[in-house]
């Protein structure tokens, strides 16, 4: 099998619409069987009762959101590096998603704490750092948007992308130091190790769940870009249509 | 390239750039005054109680100089990319990093030095101390270039975009983050008497680390917007 070959906007097109089906369909099998489990098999924890059954859209979505930005990223230094017009659809087409899931772990976040720390927000480590993570998705998407040349827009927001991954763990780790300075107490996870069976199995569940949605729906995405950049009908039309469509241009 | 013509093309590119802001000193002045207005303007809105602008001093006075690096980003390359030097610069047999990295440290030296020597005034505005004033000063003189380094890397993204004002704010805001903790930070734990050696050493690990990696993004977003 050449990989290569899919590089190509035009192979990779149908490719994508052929595998959107099956990992919209897993996603949705497994968001179905982590949400039971989390919601109805899990136990309630002791200390925080029933509020705690957040985690399993809060941690994966937390997850997602850092990993995305790194997969993003990785496109983006692989535009950069091979010069491929798809690395950078997929970089354009990951952005939404990740912030999506990263606006989803702050919101849940909120909702989380209110019950657990009697307040919507703090200025604790993780959340500080997930916030400015939202704020280099939004970069990276409005600096796309404010350049109408589109090999710029695509090379500038991918230089902005890479640099932020250098600032990403500086963030994380100075927001750690700058907290334990200020407060002795600071807020930590009684879970991990202590967590039960099911709870970590209905969340690992989830984060695949989460994992192949965002793959169904960046694939979807960016088959869109690509009608969008290359303005053609679609490439599901016929060889045909696309012919006349490749030659009136 | 030998070592000497390296610094020759910085020291070259630092020369005409501080000539040229002398010969329209307004701009600096301009930076200086926005800087201690934005500072005056706390105590008028959080009320003169000197134990409170004591707590808040660090971060005022870091977030002003943030601001005040932020509003003069505009003038590192815009002047030369309008008037076509800029892309000389991309032409000449010169690394472009150096030339962006003598940019950048002119940028400096017209921006940033001054909210450092401006510093111990207005943090005794603010009621600090000996000590902590000379952390502060310390703080900035080492985390105000790494504000121009990575500020020139968002001025070289937004270079003729539409809107690049704001644009330029929401790209560089969120890379200050760790500067200004660390700033910050500085001042603050040598005002709790912790002293404040260990931030001041990871503002300089950031400096470094801005000066090895920033020219060289600077340098690869200006030749994407000259293209």
């Amino acid at each position: 099998m050449i990989w290569s070959k899919y590089s190509a906007p035009q192979t990779f097109y149908p490719l994508a619409g052929r595998l959107i089906p099956w990992f919209a369909a897993v996603a949705i099998i497994l968001m179905v069987v982590g949400l039971y489990m989390g919601f109805f098999v899990a136990p309630t924890d002791f200390q925080q009762g029933e509020s705690y059954r957040i985690i399993f859209v809060h941690v994966p979505a937390a997850w997602m959101s850092m990993f995305l930005y790194v997969v993003m990223a990785i496109w983006a230094g692989v535009g950069m590096g091979l010069n491929a017009r798809l690395s950078f659809m997929m970089a354009q087409a990951i952005a939404p998603t990740g912030a999506m899931f990263t606006f989803l772990a702050l919101l849940t976040g909120a909702m989380w704490g209110k019950p657990t720390w009697g307040a919507w927000w703090v200025w604790d480590a993780r959340l500080t750092s997930e916030l400015i993570l939202l704020f280099q998705y939004a970069g990276v998407m409005l600096l796309r948007t404010s350049i109408d040349d589109l090999r710029r827009a695509d090379r500038s927001s991918a230089v902005f992308a890479l640099v932020g991954v250098v600032n990403v763990p500086i963030i994380y780790y100075s927001v750690q130091w700058w907290n334990t300075l200020h407060q002795g107490a600071s807020v930590s996870m009684a879970t991990g190790s202590k967590m039960a069976a099911t709870m970590l199995m209905a969340m690992l569940i989830m984060t695949i769940a989460f994992w192949m949605y965002s793959i169904a729906v960046i694939l979807a995405r960016v088959r869109c870009v690509m009608i969008e950049r290359e303005s053609l009908p679609t490439w599901d039309d016929k060889p045909a249509v696309i012919h006349e469509a490749v030659e009136a241009r | 390239m030998s070592h000497s013509s390296m610094w020759d093309s910085i020291s070259g590119i630092i020369r005409r750039d501080l000539l040229l802001a002398m010969r329209r000193w307004s701009d600096a002045a301009m930076s200086v005054f926005f800087l201690v207005i934005v500072v005056s303007l706390f105590p008028l809105g959080v009320g003169p109680e000197p134990a409170v602008l004591r707590t808040i001093a660090p971060g005022v006075l870091w977030v002003a100089a943030l601001l005040t690096c932020l509003l003069s980003l505009s003038r590192v390359f815009t002047p030369d990319y309008l008037d076509g030097v800029l892309e000389q610069m991309v032409l000449v047999p010169q690394p472009l990093s150096l030339l962006v990295l003598g940019k950048v440290l002119a940028h400096w030296v017209i921006s940033g030095l001054p909210v450092v020597l401006l510093s111990p005034l207005l943090g005794l505005q603010f009621g600090l101390d000996g000590e902590a004033l000379g952390v502060l000063v310390l703080s900035l003189l080492l985390g105000t270039p790494t504000l121009s380094m990575i500020g020139a890397i968002g001025a070289a993204l937004v270079l003729g975009v539409r809107g690049s004002g704001l644009l330029v704010a929401l790209l560089v805001l969120p890379l200050y983050v760790p500067v200004l903790i660390f700033g910050a930070g500085a001042v603050t734990s040598s005002m709790a008497g912790i002293g404040g050696e260990a931030n001041l050493s990871l503002l300089g690990a950031c400096l470094v680390l801005s000066l090895f990696l920033a020219p060289w993004a600077t340098a690869a977003a200006l030749r994407i917007a000259l293209e």
